[in-house]
This record gives C-alpha cells, sequence and structure tokens, in this order.
C-alpha cells in the first residue's frame, strides 16, 4: 500500500499542477474576449463622462488656459441665478420631448398596426415605410430646408394653392412657426423607429387572445385597448423611455434648419450645449451645463421606470 | 351589401391611413430628387416645376466635383468601413463570451452595456475634443473610428449575443466531436449560422457612421477630413447656398445608407425586438 503511495502522489500533484494550469487558463477565456470592448467602453465613454463631472467645477477656458482654476460650484450658481438661456432652453427641451415623443408614438403605433395587417407588396412597403430611419439628421435638414423654403418651398406653394394662405412665408424664420416645423421635420424621421419596435412586439402576440376577443364579441378599438395595448407595455416603456433620452440630446436638425434661432425659440438645452462647444470656448460652464442634463435625465429615467411598473403586471 | 360596405371600411381604415403615411415619408425625398435634377434657374422659377421640365445632372457634377462630395463620401467610407471591421471583431468576441461562458462579473459586465444606452451622446462632445486635441487626433479619421466603436460596441454586443445564442450550443460539440477543432468549428459551423446576424450588425454601425454629425463636426475642422454631413451641413450654413448642388449632395449621401438599409431591414426588426425584449 504504503508502495503505490509513494509512487503515486508525485504523479497526482503534476496531474494537479496540469489541471489548475488548464483550469485557470479556461478561466481566463471570457475575459480575454470582453477585453478589447471593455478597454473600448471604459476609454471612450466612461473616461469622456468622468471629465465632464471634473470640468463642470473648473474653470476651463481653452482659449484663456492660464486662468484655469478650480470654481468649487461657481458655474452651478452662474447657471442658475444669471444665465438667461437656461430656464428657457429647459421649457424648450420639455416641449421638445414632449411633442417629439407623443406624437411619434402615436404615428408609429398607427403605422405599426397597418403594416402588420396582410397586403400585397407588405415587405416592400414596409421598407419604404421605413427608410427615414436609415437618413442622417443632416440629410433630413436638407430636405426639410428644401420645402420649407420662402421663395422655392413646396409647402408654401401648396398651401397657397388651397388658399390657407396668401404670400409665401419663411417658416424656419419666423419665431412662432419655426418650432413647430423642425418638430414636424424631426417626426418625419422618428416615426420609424417606432414603428419598427411597435411591429417587432406587435408580431409577438400570440394569435389566440385576438380570437378570444372575437369570440366574447369585442370591437375593433376594444381589441386594441384590451388586447393589443397590455402586450405592448413593456415595448412601449422601454422604447419611450429610449427615445426620451435621445430626443433630449438629438441636435442634428436644431442646428441645421434653425442653428436655435429665430430669438432663441428653438434652442432646447442640449442645443445650447452644442453651441457652447462648437462655437465656444468655455469649456468648465459647458460641462456644468451638460452635468445638469445628464442629472435631469438620470431623475427621470429612474422615475419613469418606477412610475410605469416597468416589467410588473 | 355587406362586401362592399366591408371595402369600403377597408379602405377608409387601411388604405386612406397608409397611402397618407406613405406620402409624407416619401414627399420629401421625391422633392429633393425634383431640386437634384433642375437647372439652377428653374429650382427658383414661378411656378413651381412638380417635375423637373429640362433634366440635368450638372449639380451632380458640381456636387462631386467642385463643391468636394467625392472627399467627403471617401472620408465617410475610411470611417464607416473601418469602423465597421473593429467593432464586427470586439463585439463578435464579448458577445461570445455573454452567450457562452458562465464567467464572474458577466452580471456587471452586463449592466455596464446597457447603462452605456443612457449616456447622452451629447454630452460626450466637450470631453472628446480634449482628449483628442490631446492625442494629436484632431481632423483625423482615427478619432471618429474610436470614438465611434465606443459607442457602438455596446449595443452591437448585446446583438450579437442575441445571435450567437440562437445558434444551438449542440451543433458546435457535434463538430468537437467529430475531430474539428474549436476554432474549425467556429468557422465552418457557427460563422455560417451567424452570417445574417453579422450583416444586420455591419449594416447597423455603417448607418450610424454615416449619418452622425455632431462628433464629426466636434472632432473635425479641416474640410478635406469633413465626413458627408459634416459637408452637407456646412454647405446648408454658406451664405449663397447653391441648392441645385445641395440636393445632388444629400441624394449621393443617400443612396448607400437607403440600399444597406433596404437589404437589412429585416433583420433590423428581427434584431431590434430581440434587443427591446431583453
Amino acid at each position: 500500500m504504503s508502495y503505490s503511495q509513494e509512487v503515486n502522489e508525485p504523479a497526482l500533484k503534476i496531474n494537479k499542477a496540469v489541471q489548475k494550469k488548464r483550469f485557470t487558463k479556461k478561466k481566463l477565456i471570457p475575459y480575454l474576449f470582453i477585453l478589447p470592448s471593455f478597454l473600448f467602453i471604459m476609454g471612450f465613454l466612461f473616461y469622456p463622462i468622468a471629465m465632464v463631472f471634473y470640468y463642470s467645477v473648473q474653470h476651463y477656458d481653452i482659449s484663456a488656459p492660464y486662468y484655469n482654476r478650480f470654481a468649487g460650484l461657481e458655474n452651478f450658481v452662474q447657471i442658475f441665478t444669471q444665465d438667461k438661456l437656461f430656464f428657457p432652453s429647459l421649457l424648450n427641451s420639455l416641449k421638445w420631448v414632449v411633442s417629439e415623443v407623443g406624437l411619434q408614438l402615436v404615428f408609429g403605433m398607427i403605422l405599426a398596426l397597418l403594416l402588420n395587417q396582410t397586403f400585397k407588396f407588405r415587405g416592400m412597403i414596409r421598407a419604404v415605410a421605413f427608410v427615414p430611419w436609415a437618413i442622417s439628421g443632416v440629410l433630413a435638414s436638407v430636405m426639410w430646408s428644401l420645402m420649407f423654403n420662402e421663395h422655392m418651398g413646396v409647402l408654401n406653394d401648396l398651401l397657397m394653392k388651397i388658399g390657407l394662405i396668401n404670400e409665401p412665408m419663411a417658416f424656419l424664420a419666423n419665431t412662432s412657426t419655426a418650432f413647430g416645423a423642425v418638430v414636424i421635420a424631426e417626426l418625419w424621421r422618428g416615426i420609424p423607429f417606432f414603428a419598427i419596435t411597435l411591429l417587432a412586439g406587435l408580431q409577438s402576440i400570440p394569435n389566440e387572445l385576438y380570437e378570444a376577443a372575437r369570440v366574447d364579441g369585442a370591437n375593433r378599438w376594444k381589441t386594441f385597448i384590451y388586447v393589443t395595448l397590455p402586450q405592448l407595455k413593456n415595448t412601449i416603456i422601454l422604447t419611450t423611455l429610449l427615445r426620451v433620452v435621445w430626443e433630449f440630446n438629438n441636435v442634428d436638425l436644431l442646428f441645421n434648419l434653425t442653428g436655435g434661432g429665430p430669438a432663441h425659440s428653438t434652442t432646447t438645452l442640449t442645443m445650447y450645449i452644442a453651441e457652447l462647444a462648437v462655437h465656444g470656448s468655455n469649456f468648465g460652464y459647458g460641462s456644468a451645463l451638460t452635468v445638469i442634463s445628464f442629472g435631469i435625465l438620470l431623475v427621470f429615467a429612474i422615475l419613469y421606470l418606477r412610475l410605469s411598473r416597468y416589467e410588473k403586471e | 351589401m355587406f362586401s362592399k360596405n366591408k371595402k369600403v371600411d377597408r379602405l377608409l381604415t387601411f388604405y386612406l391611413p397608409l397611402t397618407m403615411m406613405l406620402s409624407f415619408t416619401i414627399f420629401p425625398v421625391y422633392w429633393t430628387l425634383n431640386t437634384a435634377f433642375k437647372p439652377e434657374g428653374d429650382i427658383v422659377q414661378r411656378p413651381l416645376q412638380y417635375l423637373p421640365i429640362n433634366p440635368t445632372v450638372e449639380n451632380f457634377a458640381m456636387a462631386w466635383n467642385n463643391v468636394g462630395f467625392a472627399v467627403f463620401m471617401k472620408n465617410s467610407l475610411i470611417v464607416g468601413i473601418s469602423t465597421v471591421v473593429v467593432v464586427l471583431i470586439c463585439s463578435t468576441l464579448s458577445g461570445y463570451a455573454l452567450a457562452r461562458f458562465e464567467f464572474k462579473g458577466k452580471r456587471a459586465f452586463l449592466l455596464m452595456l446597457l447603462c452605456t444606452q443612457f449616456i447622452p451622446r451629447s454630452m460626450m462632445i466637450i470631453p472628446l475634443f480634449v482628449i483628442f486635441k490631446n492625442l494629436g487626433l484632431i481632423s483625423n479619421p482615427l478619432a471618429l473610428i474610436i470614438t465611434y466603436t465606443a459607442i457602438e460596441i455596446p449595443f452591437t454586443t448585446i446583438l450579437m449575443s442575441g445571435f450567437i445564442k440562437n445558434v444551438p450550443k449542440e451543433l458546435e460539440e457535434a463538430a468537437l466531436i467529430d475531430g474539428c477543432t474549436k476554432l474549425q468549428s467556429l468557422r465552418f459551423v457557427v460563422f455560417p449560422l451567424l452570417l445574417p446576424g453579422i450583416v444586420a450588425t455591419a449594416v447597423f454601425t455603417f448607418i450610424y457612421t454615416w449619418n452622425e454629425f455632431l462628433i464629426a463636426l466636434m472632432l473635425t475642422n479641416q474640410q478635406s477630413k469633413f465626413t458627408l454631413p459634416v459637408g452637407l451641413s456646412t454647405m446648408m450654413g454658406e451664405f449663397n447656398v447653391n441648392y441645385g448642388a445641395l440636393a445632388a449632395g444629400s441624394i449621393i449621401a443617400l443612396v448607400p445608407a437607403v440600399i444597406l438599409f433596404a437589404y437589412a431591414q429585416k433583420h433590423l426588426v428581427n434584431g431590434m425586438g430581440g434587443a427591446v425584449k431583453g
């Protein structure tokens, strides 16, 4: 007995060492796989965000670097007490997000319900209906600026033909129409996103539910309210939340169609920050504004998920 | 009588609203095309021409040669294709790890990916400018490639892990039993089944880079390095806008994105559904 033990023990040890080595090597593989992604995300998503927080408590002006210093909460105090653009732009952001997400949800839902039916050339028509999703904000701005234009715009021509207006209007240069005009252009680009996600949701609703509703004698409207909507609840909550964040931050059309004007009537908070960043140099101040908008979005996201009872019946 | 009612009903609740929504979608594209094919004098002519009376391609030649769209297109292609390659490599690896391995920190990594979806892109323009200025990469396509890769990786990782989960693990194991090496089983079994997912991910990434505006504007200050959106935006902001060339340039920028989208949109609906449902 003792003889065999003596012989076997070293062999066992070697075996264990090999096993252990293999084990740790195998254990490392998933980490190696996620490493490149992890580094990109840390270095170029999280690190920049951390920098924003750091700069927000600094006087940081790239055109006057000698005066850079720690500023404490001075930027924030200035924003809340002296900045004449902050509260109006915040209000514009609210108007922008509510009208965009609300209208996109309604029209996206209508489009999804239509495209979910059976009809000829469905695949092709779906593709056409979704195309604006693939078109950039700048491109959409060009297209709509051609239509809104005072001198050569087709919209003026059409409205004059049906007698709604008597002379051409400069939709984008008028404080009473500019905001609405950009909202419509952005709506054009935004509806397909909702339609795509809602259509995906609609396709996963079991047909039996509709049959049961029909047996119970429910009409179209009742079926929609009591069958379709509850089934789509989680999709709607998540899509609208993502979209609120997205629209809050989206300035492509505002930047290119109106540039925040006329008279700041289309300056949202993000548009304000973009202006400061692109044309200004006071990055500390811009960062403080960014931190505030980040805070607003974070609080909103948490409240929204709580209040909407996401993933709960 | 009954069937006639049904037809009217179908007309009012289906064909009419669908036609209206499609017209709203198509009209701006049509009008841009219409403008692009008109000679410059005809564009501002009244009454407006709803079809170009003297169709011409001079606007396209102008946009391509004189305004610089050939250069913008080249820049956009360099940034787009490079980003797609890097994103595909990174997200296939991390997607595979998420789909096939159990490891400590997996949930934390997933949570991190989800958190990034709430990071406002516009928040990053100031720090990104400072980072790339310090690295000496302003007006260098590398700055955009790196940034876009970082922004796209979280979503594409989730997308890829979903596609990889759909490939049955048993197939992979069967290949190993049949004498394939691990790499061979990935190459000859998993990869072909994954191809539609990879294509969808690539298209999704490419369209994003093709269309992104604010970051490209912030990180580029030489006209010779402009991507298409920045070039178009600059042209729009000029004092004397050449509308014909602007419209033609838009069509040039539009075509690649729309073709790719039309090709991959079916996968996108499925992929999005998967991603939204979790």
